[in-house]
Order: structure tokens, then C-alpha cells, then sequence
């Protein structure tokens, strides 16, 4: 469909050429017994436009439970406000379909918005630099993980259970092919059952001398914020990293920067800065460290220079620890960064300001503390942990199942969730219910009502 | 030969160039005034808690994080001007070789932006994400008979992620053999993401010289092959733009002696609807969406780097696995016993899914070969048109793309390839890819892709011919390149030997300089 040649076009190129046919060109190119006899029967016909977009426009209706309604759910991704200018500025042409930024006399649009990117979310994590951004949350803090083995020679890290289990399981994956057959790398600290923070003796009983990182969640799967500074002081005083992730970033317009109060290798995932849902993706890593660690971090970085007459221009720099240079002695093997994502989250950021993103967080966090006294106060839930926490809570139904609970919500299109019973055998009855400053009295009405209706 | 005294370099450089848009614009933060605002986030009236209220004081934050403050109108000039310097697609040919710099198709956009797919929360009950896995279901099924595969994982976020996770398959595959081995084969044309994709796998990585017709030999691997080899990395065609003539043989020597052959599928454009890699005895291999189906690369992401597998590599591929039941409804599988895990959070970059499944359907069954067929034609009329302007370091027909070097241009006029591609951006072209692959010296790897013109083809052509000709009259003109950019050449080397990688208060401003 997008290929504009005519045949007079195709002919007259065939001339020029010297060949018969696109079919002998390629004859020329590749053995005859390599062609394929067909068989695309997955693949389905063409489509005129208007039936296009009428197909495109039936599988999205199809998706019922997008949160036209109210969105309480979490774990992970989050649908706070998203300034319209947002998707009016990476959907220009410029930002959209420009390549990495290699050629950079023709680049400064993209160089210099990363290295403000880079700016922001220093100023975010609270460390000296960050780098132009990674795949998500969960690879970003595997990525850590890593880093803080090169830096530390040391092979063990101890992850939260407490952590969101999705990127524990990245974690494990991650190094699954680093270590020797039959050890086990990566060990789990459980999580109190109190607070929902994690479990900090248990952390300091596993904590010596062959551990490389141990990695939190800040605020944690449950909602609830870590005590970082004692976390960080067992792991230092064991001559390890910490490693935070920070799956819910507007907490940072509240909650004290990872870095300034221990983390080593401050992690987050920034959808919620500026992106939709999206059914999980894409999203975009935000990671930073301290200036002495940076030539182990992995990723894209963008530096300030000058140019030939003198002027003030961005490129991208200290290739040596990457792929295309290093090789197989790269410090990853990442290749691009989430370009137009950490456009997105730039973007987002220079429309809130520091004021607009801790009015965004303060919401969040009072419509969620309002909303789960509200909830625990109805026959048939209760509260689960009482550790502090920022805009998510977990809540214990003691009457009906959760799956009953999860479909009686969505009849009344409303959403929350995940239940932690898919990932926590007890935590079976428990959903996590999470707010942002977009929802309004009357939605949480809504959801009380709704809680109390089917709940009981 | 007459003097030439001349005026400046410049003013001879800039006589039919194409001239960029120059705004000057600071960084962000020098934008700042304190108490202006772009959004209202707190409705009038209500007052907000201190966090005192819920947190204890440690955990507070001290002081706010430097974020600009600027109205709207501000904020979005700062990012339209911003946008202004740079050269995108839709401004002009773009033939930067294995990037495959296709156009990008709106309806794409559109689809993708539908509330239904954008709105949709990743922890939705599956009962209300039936479009959603429908159409990743869909595409898993349309890409593995696109490829001659029995199954697709869409999960990886990039190419490189992508080869990552195919080399975690591939060990897991070998470990249920009882030796997970401890090599892998890798060409000198290959990508860098290779050799450290395997390094991140704990494989050590050999080379295998290409032949002298720059494709691999099944002789030459046969000489390194052995058990403790995992796999062999192949790209095909190879970054030369050739096919690889023995890969059968290659296959059969790999598996032989139980290894395996991964595919890096950066090249599938030229291939797409006529080989299928499957077929051709590759046993896993990566796909990049934002190459080959056309999903924009947003200045370097979001990409997407879906895998796909013959049948015995099936049980490693990560989890949440795509299940359609008998009554036609899908739902996700998380118990996969021999899955190698997953690499990232959810189930990949779904908006390049939406994306890459609108274009399949634009495209169509019957188009596939169109799109492998006019990039073919597309590279091959170019070649031809540059005759013997540049020295081309191999024969062969090549497929979607062709390197040609800067020997006979240096030899002749001392302009090199950096200067070439400089050049090109006064005469409104992205340069093509330079210096890459390293097996060749001096290397212009050119892809025009399938959706430009012959005119457009033809006006490359001439710029070509317009550098090589100023290169013999008036090099300077070339070393000086580019004049009519924003900014001049920039020096890397004080990039990197004094790093400036954030903006900090009482930072000269930027972009105001001259």
C-alpha cells in the first residue's frame, strides 16, 4: 500500500537496471530454492481505509474495560492527568519520525530534549546524572542490579518480596544466564506482614560480603513507602548497593529523593510522568546514579559541547561503555533508549512544574488515605497493612472473592486492582486499590457505593 | 590550474543548499520563572493536606525537585522550536542502511491513540481486553507465518532486547540438554547488540570472517563449530545487503553438532513475503516492528522486538503466553514450565503492536512481496544511478540496501566518508549510515526502503554526483561541512573528556551563544 511506484515507474527502473522483472532482480539476489512457495493464510487481505480504521475502531470497542470510567487500579501503571499539549508535541514529525540521534548537526531538537530528560530526572531520583532512559521500570531495575555487580565485583542481590513481583521476575531473568548451573543468585527478603514494608531484619540476617544489591520498591507493590534510610545504612555497612524502584513516580513530588536518602542506583518506571496506560507499554525506565559510578551505567547519554564556531550543542557521549564500541564488554547491550517516551515524560514535567507535580502527588495521596478509611469502615473488607503509604493500599474482602469483586466493579465501569492473590498465596482475598488527583468526590462515592453493594 | 583565492568557504558552500529553520532557544530551565504554571492541578477551593499528615518527616521531601516553571504558551514554544532542529522522515529521504527509515503511516497514529487501546489498564479483567489480545493473538499468528515460524512472543521492548531474550531461549534450551555450552559464532558484519547480547548470556563471543564475497561460508563456521557452540548469529541479508548465499549449509554444519541459529531480523524488509527465515534453517529470531512494519522510531524509541521460534524453542519463550480458548475468547498464561521468565513488566510495547497490526492490515497478504520487491528494485536503481562514482567494496546483487566506500573519493580529493555525509545535510538529506559495517573502511551503507520515489532516488543521485564533483573543485567546501545546519560539526571528543550530562543553575545559556 505505501510503495508509490507505478508500473511506468517500475518499468523504466527494471530499463535502467538492465533486468527483466522484479522477480529476476531478485532471482539475481537470492537462490531460487531459498524462495518461499507462499502459505500466508494468517496474514489477512488488504483493507481499503475506511474499513481500516472501522476494524481498528471495533477491536478498541472491543476493549471494554478501558478506563473510560473511573480508574482505581495500579500495580504499575497508573492514569494520572496527561496535559493534552503532551501528545500534540510527540506527535510532531520532527520528534515522531526522526532515527537516534546520530547525526547530531541535525538532531539538537532530540539531543537537547534528553539532556534535559536527563536533567529532570536527576533532579527527580536526586542523583548527580541520570542517562537518556531505559525500556521500562522492571528492565531498568534489572539493569541496576547488574550495574551494581560490575561495580561491587560481587554476584548476590537480595530483592524485596515486597518489590513489584513483576520485576522480580525480570530481575531473575535478567541474570538467570550469569550465574553458574544450579546457584541461585538472586535471593528474596520477605516482607513484614504488618507493615507491608520490607522485612529489615531479615534483610540484615542475608546481608555479607558476596552481596552485590539489594532492591526495593519505593513506594513498594503494596503502596507502602520503605524506610530507605535504614535499608540503605544495613546494605553500605555491608558493602552493598541499594537499588530502588520506583514504580509510581509522582510519589517523588512528595516523597524525599531515593538518592538523598541512600540509594545508590535510583530507579523508576515514568509512565505515569506524561503517558498512557496502554495496556502496559510503552513506558520508559528513568535511571540515575552518581557521577563517580556513571561510566558502569548502561544506556544512551547525551552531553553538552560546542560546535566548530564556538556555539553551545548536544551529542551523545561516553559511547565507550556501549555495545556498538565495546562490544561484547559493553556495559549492556542496549542499543536505543525510550526516545519519544522520555520526550513525553520532558514534556509533562516543563507543564507541571515542581509546584504542578506535588499538587498532583498530594491529591493522589489524600484521595487514597480519605478513600481507605472509607473502605475499611464497610461491613466485609479490612485494612491489611499499616505501613505509611503514598496513593495505594491493599484491602482485605473477607466476605465475597476478589475475582466476584474485580467483575462487580467493572459492571459499573469502574476499575481496581490487580488482585495481589495472583502473585501472594496469602494475600488471596486482596485487591489493591490505587487513586490519582484525576478522581473527584463523586467517583469515590462511586466506589464506596459499588464496594458496599457487592462486598457484603 | 588558474588561483583559486577565494572568498570564504562559506559563501561558496551556501549557493543552493537547503537552509534549516533556526530559532534560537535556551535549555528549559533558563525558561524558568518562579510561580508560573502551565497546568492547574488542584481544583479552586480545596485545600491541600500537608504530608505531614500521613508520612513521618524523613521521608518528606526537603526540597522541591528543579523542574522549570513556565506557563503553557512557553512551555510548548520550547518544544515546537526544539522540534524545528531536527530532520525527520517527513522532511526528506532518509536512507540511513539497517534502519530501514520507512515512511510511517497516520492511520497508524490514529489507531493506536483510540481510547479503547490507549485507555486500557494492563491489570483489566481479560473479559475486558478482548480487542486487545485479539489483536496481539493476531499478530503473533500473522508475523510467525510471515516469518515460517510456529510462534511469536511480542514482549521485548527493542531489537536489542529482543536478541537478548532469543539468546535466553537459546540457553535454556541447551541447559535442558544438560549443557547450557559456552560459545557463540558471531560474523564481522554483524551488529555490535550481538556480541553483547551473547556476553550478557554468559557466551563468550568468536568471530567468523566473512568470505570474500562478503557472505559467510558454511567451510569457515565448520572450522570453529564444535559443542561448546551455542549458536551462530546471523544477519540476513547481512549488513553488506547481501543474502546469504550458505545458509542452509551453515544451518546444517550449526546443527549438526546440536547448535542452533539465531537470526537477527534488522533485515527482514527484503525478505518479507518471498523467504521466509524459517524455511531457511533459522531457529529463533528477532524482529524489529519499528524497522520492517513501519512503527515510528521516535528518535530512538519506543521500538518493539518480537521473537519468534521453531517449534522445539516454543516452551522458553517468556510468559504471560496468549491462549485462545475454544469459545474464541483469549486469555493470558502465566504457567509456562520451561519459560526462560520475562524481561520487562506486562506484555511489550502494546502501542507498537496496534501499530504494527494497522499496517499489516493496510499492507495486506498480498502485499508483502511489495514491500520486499520495490526495496529491492528501490536499492538496486540507486546503485545503478551512482555507476562508479564510489568504490564498492563487493559484488553481488545486493537486496534493500548497499555499502559503497570512500576509497576511490579519498585517493582522488581527500574527502572522506565524514565529509560525504556532512555534505549531504546542506543539500537536505539524511546521510546514510557511516562507517558501519566495520568489516569495510570508510563505509556509506545506503537503504532507501520501498516507499520513495524514483524521483526522489534521482535527486539523491545528483547530490551524490554534486559532492563528488565540488570533492575534485573545492574540498574545503566538504571538510567544512555542513554550512547551512543550525550548528557547525560538534566536538565529540571534549564531549566526552569533560562530561556535561545535566543542566545546573548559573550554566551559561545555551543556543544563545552567537
Amino acid at each position: 500500500m505505501y510503495t508509490p511506484h507505478t508500473d511506468e515507474d517500475i518499468r523504466r527502473m527494471l530499463e535502467r537496471i538492465g533486468v527483466g522483472s522484479v522477480d529476476e532482480l531478485f532471482a539475481r539476489a537470492v537462490p531460487g530454492e531459498m524462495l518461499t512457495s507462499g502459505g500466508f493464510e494468517d496474514v489477512p487481505e488488504a483493507m481499503d481505509l475506511a474499513s481500516l480504521i472501522k476494524t481498528m475502531r471495533a477491536l478498541s470497542d472491543r476493549n471494554t474495560a478501558s478506563c473510560i470510567g473511573s480508574c482505581f487500579a495500579g500495580g504499575g501503571a497508573y492514569a494520572h492527568l496527561v496535559h493534552p499539549a503532551v501528545d500534540q508535541i510527540i506527535s510532531r514529525s520532527e520528534f515522531l519520525t526522526a532515527y537516534t540521534p546520530y547525526q547530531a548537526e541535525v538532531s539538537q531538537g532530540t539531543l537537547q530534549a534528553v539532556f534535559e530528560f536527563q536533567t529532570m530526572v536527576a533532579e527527580l531520583l536526586g542523583t548527580q546524572v541520570a542517562n537518556a532512559s531505559m525500556y521500562d521500570g522492571a528492565s531498568a531495575a534489572a539493569e541496576a542490579a547488574l550495574m551494581a555487580r560490575r561495580v561491587t565485583k560481587r554476584n548476590k542481590v537480595l530483592v524485596s518480596e515486597a518489590l513489584h513481583p513483576e520485576y522480580r521476575h525480570v530481575i531473575r531473568t535478567y541474570l538467570a544466564g550469569l550465574a553458574p548451573e544450579g546457584v541461585e543468585e538472586v535471593l528474596t527478603i520477605g516482607y513484614a506482614k504488618d507493615t507491608g514494608a520490607t522485612d529489615t531484619v531479615a534483610l540484615a540476617g542475608r546481608l555479607g560480603d558476596d552481596v552485590a544489591a539489594v532492591v526495593v520498591g519505593y513506594p513498594n507493590v503494596f503502596g507502602v513507602v520503605e524506610d530507605l534510610t535504614s535499608i540503605a545504612k544495613a546494605a553500605h555497612d555491608a558493602g552493598a548497593l541499594l537499588v530502588t524502584a520506583t514504580a509510581e513516580p509522582v510519589s517523588l513530588g512528595i516523597l524525599e529523593a531515593p538518592a538523598v536518602l541512600g540509594a545508590d542506583i535510583p530507579t523508576a518506571e515514568g509512565q505515569a510522568l506524561g503517558l498512557p496506560v496502554s495496556f502496559g507499554g510503552p513506558g520508559v525506565g528513568l535511571f540515575g546514579c552518581s557521577k563517580k559510578k556513571a561510566r558502569h551505567m548502561p544506556g544512551r547519554l547525551v552531553g553538552r559541547t560546542v560546535d566548530t564556531r564556538g556555539k553551545n550543542g548536544y551529542v551523545l557521549t561516553l559511547a565507550m561503555r556501549e555495545q556498538h564500541i565495546r562490544r561484547e564488554r559493553a556495559t549492556s547491550n542496549i542499543c536505543t533508549n525510550q526516545g519519544l517516551c522520555a520526550l513525553a515524560v520532558t514534556v509533562h514535567l516543563s507543564l507541571l512544574g515542581p509546584e504542578g507535580l506535588r499538587e498532583q502527588a498530594l491529591m493522589s495521596a489524600a484521595n487514597a488515605h480519605a478513600l481507605r478509611e472509607r473502605i475499611a469502615a464497610l461491613d466485609g473488607f479490612e485494612d491489611v497493612f499499616d505501613g505509611p503509604f503514598f496513593n495505594e493500599f491493599a484491602i482485605r474482602s473477607k466476605r465475597v472473592p476478589v475475582a466476584d469483586l474485580i467483575e462487580g466493579l467493572a459492571e459499573r465501569r469502574l476499575l481496581a486492582g490487580p488482585a495481589l492473590g495472583r502473585w501472594y498465596p496469602e494475600l488471596a482475598n486482596v485487591l489493591l486499590v490505587s487513586t490519582t488527583e484525576c478522581l473527584c468526590t463523586q467517583d469515590m462515592d462511586a466506589l464506596v457505593a459499588a464496594l458496599r453493594e457487592v462486598g457484603r | 590550474m588558474s588561483e583559486k583565492k577565494p572568498v570564504d568557504t562559506r559563501h561558496r558552500a551556501v549557493r543552493d543548499v537547503v537552509r534549516h529553520v533556526s530559532f534560537d532557544e535556551p535549555a528549559v530551565f533558563e525558561k524558568s520563572v518562579p510561580g508560573r504554571r502551565g497546568t492547574r492541578i488542584t481544583p479552586p477551593g480545596r485545600s491541600l493536606p500537608d504530608p505531614g499528615a500521613w508520612l513521618p518527616e524523613a521521608m518528606i521531601r526537603k526540597s522541591p525537585p528543579g523542574l522549570p516553571e513556565l506557563s503553557e504558551n512557553e512551555a510548548v514554544r520550547h518544544w515546537v522550536r526544539l522540534s524545528s532542529w531536527n530532520f525527520c522522515i517527513d522532511h526528506g529521504f532518509y536512507p540511513l542502511g539497517s534502519c530501514t527509515m520507512k515512511y510511517n503511516p497516520k492511520v497508524n497514529e490514529a489507531a493506536a491513540r483510540m481510547e479503547g487501546m490507549a485507555r486500557l489498564h494492563p491489570y483489566a479483567p481479560e473479559s475486558g481486553a478482548q480487542g486487545a489480545l485479539e489483536l496481539m493473538w493476531s499478530l503473533e499468528r500473522a508475523l510467525a507465518c510471515i516469518c515460517g515460524f510456529d510462534a511469536f512472543t511480542l514482549q521485548p521492548a527493542a531489537g536489542a532486547q529482543g536478541e537478548l531474550t532469543a539468546l535466553m531461549m537459546i540457553r535454556a534450551h541447551h541447559r535442558a540438554q544438560g549443557n547450557p555450552r559456552s560459545k557463540v559464532l558471531i560474523p564481522d558484519t554483524a551488529h555490535g547488540t550481538n556480541p553483547a547480547s551473547a556476553a550478557l548470556n554468559g557466551y563468550r563471543s568468536v568471530a567468523v570472517e566473512s568470505g570474500e564475497q562478503g557472505i559467510l561460508l558454511a567451510g569457515d563456521v565448520a572450522k570453529v563449530m564444535d559443542e561448546e557452540v551455542a549458536a551462530v548469529m546471523i544477519t540476513n541479508p547481512n549488513t553488506l545487503g547481501l543474502f546469504e548465499r550458505e545458509i542452509r549449509q551453515v544451518a546444517r554444519v550449526v546443527h549438526e553438532k546440536g547448535g542452533l541459529v539465531f537470526g537477527d531480523g534488522a533485515n527482514l524488509n527484503a525478505l518479507m513475503g518471498r523467504v521466509k527465515p524459517g524455511e531457511v534453517g533459522i531457529d529463533v529470531m528477532q524482529l524489529n516492528l519499528h524497522k520492517t512494519f513501519s512503527t515510528p522510531h521516535g528518535g530512538g524509541g519506543p521500538g518493539s522486538g518480537p521473537v519468534g521460534c521453531v517449534e522445539k524453542l516454543t516452551p522458553y519463550l517468556p510468559v504471560p503466553r496468549i491462549v485462545r480458548d475454544e469459545d474464541g475468547s483469549f486469555h493470558l498464561d502465566e504457567k509456562m514450565p520451561g519459560t526462560i521468565g520475562r524481561v520487562r513488566s506486562f506484555y511489550g510495547n502494546f502501542g507498537m503492536l496496534v501499530r504494527a497490526w494497522t499496517y499489516i492490515l493496510a499492507v495486506g497478504r498480498s502485499g508483502l512481496g511489495d514491500v520486499s520487491g520495490m526495496s529491492v528494485l528501490n536499492a538496486n536503481y540507486l546503485m545503478t544511478l551512482l555507476g562508479g562514482l564510489f568504490h564498492r567494496p563487493y559484488d553481488g546483487t545486493p537486496m534493500h540496501e548497499f555499502v559503497l566506500t570512500d576509497k576511490k573519493l579519498k585517493k582522488e580529493t581527500g574527502v572522506q566518508t565524514m565529509d560525504v555525509a556532512k555534505r549531504l545535510l546542506d543539500l537536505g538529506y539524511h546521510p546514510p549510515t557511516v562507517y558501519f559495517p566495520l568489516v569495510v573502511q570508510g563505509a556509506l551503507m545506503i537503504e532507501p526502503t520501498e516507499t520513495e520515489t524514483p524521483e526522489t532516488l534521482e535527486a539523491f543521485a545528483g547530490a551524490l554526483e554534486r559532492i563528488v564533483r565540488e570533492a575534485g573543485e573545492d574540498p574545503e567546501v566538504l571538510h567544512e561541512a555542513p554550512h547551512a545546519t543550525r550548528l557547525g560539526r560538534l566536538d565529540d571528543t571534549l564531549a566526552a573528556r569533560r562530561p556535561v550530562l545535566r543542566w545546573t543553575p548559573g550554566d551559561e545559556e545555551d543556543g544563545n551563544a552567537s
